[in-house]
C-alpha cells in the first residue's frame, strides 16, 4: 500500500498530465510577495484543497497538513496546518510560484516558472506544475488553515 | 561583510559534505523487521532464485566458441568473490569504466562470442546477482585508480545536479533529508550494495540504473537508456559514497 502510494506520486510523470501549455501570466513581486492574483481573480478554496491533495501536485510528497484521509504524507517540510495565520495571501503566492526566489537553497519545486530548470522530461517541458488558477485555488485555499 | 559571509555560508546548500562514515546506513537499515527478514533468510529471499538461475547459466556452455564462463573462471565463489565490492572498473579498450553488466557482456561476445544479453533481460540479471553474491558481506572497496577519477566526479556532478520540473538534486533528498518521509516512503541513504535486488514494488529483481530511472522519472526529469555512461559515472560515485558498507546482492527492498 504504502509502496503503491509513493509508486503512484513518483510515477505521475509518466502520464504527462501536466499544467496546459500557455504562456505565463506576468506578475510582480513586491519584498517577499506577490501582492496581486495571477488570474485576477480570486481562487476557490474547495478546489484548492483538491488541488493540494492530489498526488499530481506533488505537495503531500513533502508536506503534512490537516487532511485526515490521506495516509500517507511527507515529513520534510512544515506542515501546512496554520500556514493561513503566519503568511499573506500575497506572501503564500510567491512562495508557490517560486520559492527558490526566498531561499535558493529550498527543495520546494516552483510551481509557477519554465525557466531555468534542467533536463525537464518532455512531457513536463515548458510547462508550470501548476496552472495560474490552480495556484489561486491553492492560495484561497491555504488561506483558510489560520488553526 | 564577515556577517553577510556567514550567512552565505550557512544558506550554502548542504552539498559536497559526504554521509560520514559512522552515519552511513544500508536501505536495508530502513526497512521493516519482516521486509529484513525476507532478505536475511536466503530460503525465503526472493532473489535467490534469480541468483540459482546465474549459477546455472555460469555453466552453461554457449555461443559460438561453446564455452562456459566456469570454463575461464572456474569456481566463482573463489574467482568471483570481492568483483562486485570493486566495480566499475577502468577498461582500458573503452577508455572508460565499466560495469558489471558491461563486463558480463564483454565476455559473452568477445570470449563466448555470443549474443550480448539486453538490459535487464532476466539472463543478465541472473549473471549479475549470481557474481555479485559471490561479495556479500564484503564491504564495498572502490579501487584507488586514478584513471577513474574523472568519471567519478562526473557523476558526483549529475547527483548534485538541480533537475527535472521538481528541481530536485539526488543529494536534497539522500544526503539532506535521509531519515524522512517523502510521502509513505522513508528516503535512504542512496547506496548501491544490494543491486541487482529484488523489489516488492516491482514483484520483480531489478538493476541499480532501473532504480536510478525510477527516481529521475519521480523528479520529472529527462532518464537515460540503460547503459548510458552517465549511469555509470552515478554508479561510481555512489559506490565511492558507499565505501565500507557490506554487498547484500541479493537484496530485497520495499
Ligand atoms: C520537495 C519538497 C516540497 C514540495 C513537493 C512542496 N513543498 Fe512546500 N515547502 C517545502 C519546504 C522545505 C518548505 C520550507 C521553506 C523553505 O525551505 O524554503 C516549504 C514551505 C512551504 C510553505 C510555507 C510554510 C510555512 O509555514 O512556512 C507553504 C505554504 C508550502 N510550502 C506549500 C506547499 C504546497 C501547497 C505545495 C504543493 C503545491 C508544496 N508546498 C510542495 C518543501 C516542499
Ligand atoms: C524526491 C526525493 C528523491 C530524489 C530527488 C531522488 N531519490 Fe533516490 N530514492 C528516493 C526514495 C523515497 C527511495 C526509496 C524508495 C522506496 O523505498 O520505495 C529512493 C531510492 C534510491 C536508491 C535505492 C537505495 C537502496 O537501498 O536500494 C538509490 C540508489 C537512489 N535512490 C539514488 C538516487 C539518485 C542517484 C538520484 C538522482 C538522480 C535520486 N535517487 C533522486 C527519493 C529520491
Amino acid at each position: 500500500m504504502r509502496r503503491l502510494a509513493f509508486a503512484a506520486a513518483m510515477l505521475a510523470g509518466v502520464s504527462g498530465i501536466g499544467a496546459a501549455q500557455e504562456a505565463l501570466r506576468p506578475y510582480q513581486v513586491v519584498g517577499d510577495a506577490i501582492p496581486q492574483s495571477l488570474t485576477g481573480q480570486r481562487g476557490e478554496p474547495d478546489r484548492g484543497r483538491a488541488v493540494v491533495v492530489s498526488r499530481q501536485s506533488t505537495c503531500l510528497l513533502c508536506h503534512s497538513g490537516p487532511f485526515p484521509e490521506e495516509r500517507f504524507q511527507g515529513d520534510l517540510s512544515p506542515d501546512l496546518k496554520g500556514t493561513g495565520a503566519r503568511w499573506s495571501e500575497g506572501e503564500l503566492r510567491l512562495r508557490l510560484v517560486d520559492a527558490t526566489r526566498l531561499n535558493a537553497a529550498t527543495i520546494m519545486p516552483a510551481y509557477y516558472k519554465v525557466d531555468g530548470l534542467n533536463r525537464v522530461a518532455s512531457a513536463w517541458r515548458g510547462k508550470p506544475i501548476l496552472t495560474a488558477e490552480q495556484i489561486e485555488d491553492v492560495v484561497a485555499y491555504l488561506a483558510t488553515l489560520r488553526d | 561583510m564577515l556577517l553577510s559571509l556567514l550567512a552565505v555560508l550557512l544558506l550554502a546548500p548542504a552539498h559536497a559534505a559526504e554521509i560520514p562514515q559512522a552515519e552511513k546506513k544500508s536501505g536495508y537499515d530502513f526497512m521493516t523487521p519482516e521486509t529484513k527478514a525476507m532478505q536475511d533468510e536466503l530460503t525465503s529471499n526472493p532473489g535467490m532464485l534469480t541468483v540459482l538461475d546465474g549459477e546455472a547459466l555460469w555453466n552453461r556452455k554457449t555461443g559460438a566458441a561453446n564455452r562456459a564462463c566456469a570454463d575461464c573462471h572456474q569456481d566463482a565463489s573463489n574467482s568471483m568473490k570481492g568483483v562486485a565490492a570493486r566495480y566499475p572498473a577502468f577498461d582500458a579498450a573503452r577508455g572508460r569504466p565499466v560495469n558489471l553488466d558491461q563486463r558480463i557482456n564483454a565476455c559473452r561476445t568477445e570470449r563466448q562470442q555470443a549474443t550480448p544479453l539486453p538490459p535487464e533481460s532476466k539472463d543478465l540479471l541472473a549473471l549479475s546477482a549470481y557474481v555479485a553474491t559471490q561479495s556479500r558481506g564484503m564491504p564495498i572497496a572502490p579501487p584507488d585508480d586514478p584513471r577513474l577519477k574523472p568519471f567519478r566526479e562526473a557523476g558526483e556532478k549529475i547527483y548534485e545536479l538541480r533537475q527535472g520540473q521538481l528541481n530536485l538534486s539526488c543529494g536534497q533528498c539522500h544526503d539532506q533529508n535521509w531519515g524522512k518521509k517523502l510521502a509513505g516512503a522513508t528516503i535512504p541513504q542512496a547506496h548501491p550494495n544490494g543491486y541487482p535486488l529484488y523489489r516488492l514494488e516491482w514483484q520483480a529483481m531489478g538493476s541499480l540504473q532501473r532504480r536510478l530511472r525510477n527516481c529521475l522519472i519521480g523528479m520529472r526529469a529527462e532518464h537515460y537508456e540503460f547503459g548510458a555512461p552517465e549511469y555509470i559515472d552515478l554508479e561510481l560515485y555512489l559506490m565511492s559514497r558507499a565505501r565500507g558498507l557490506p554487498i547484500e546482492t541479493p537484496a530485497v527492498r520495499p
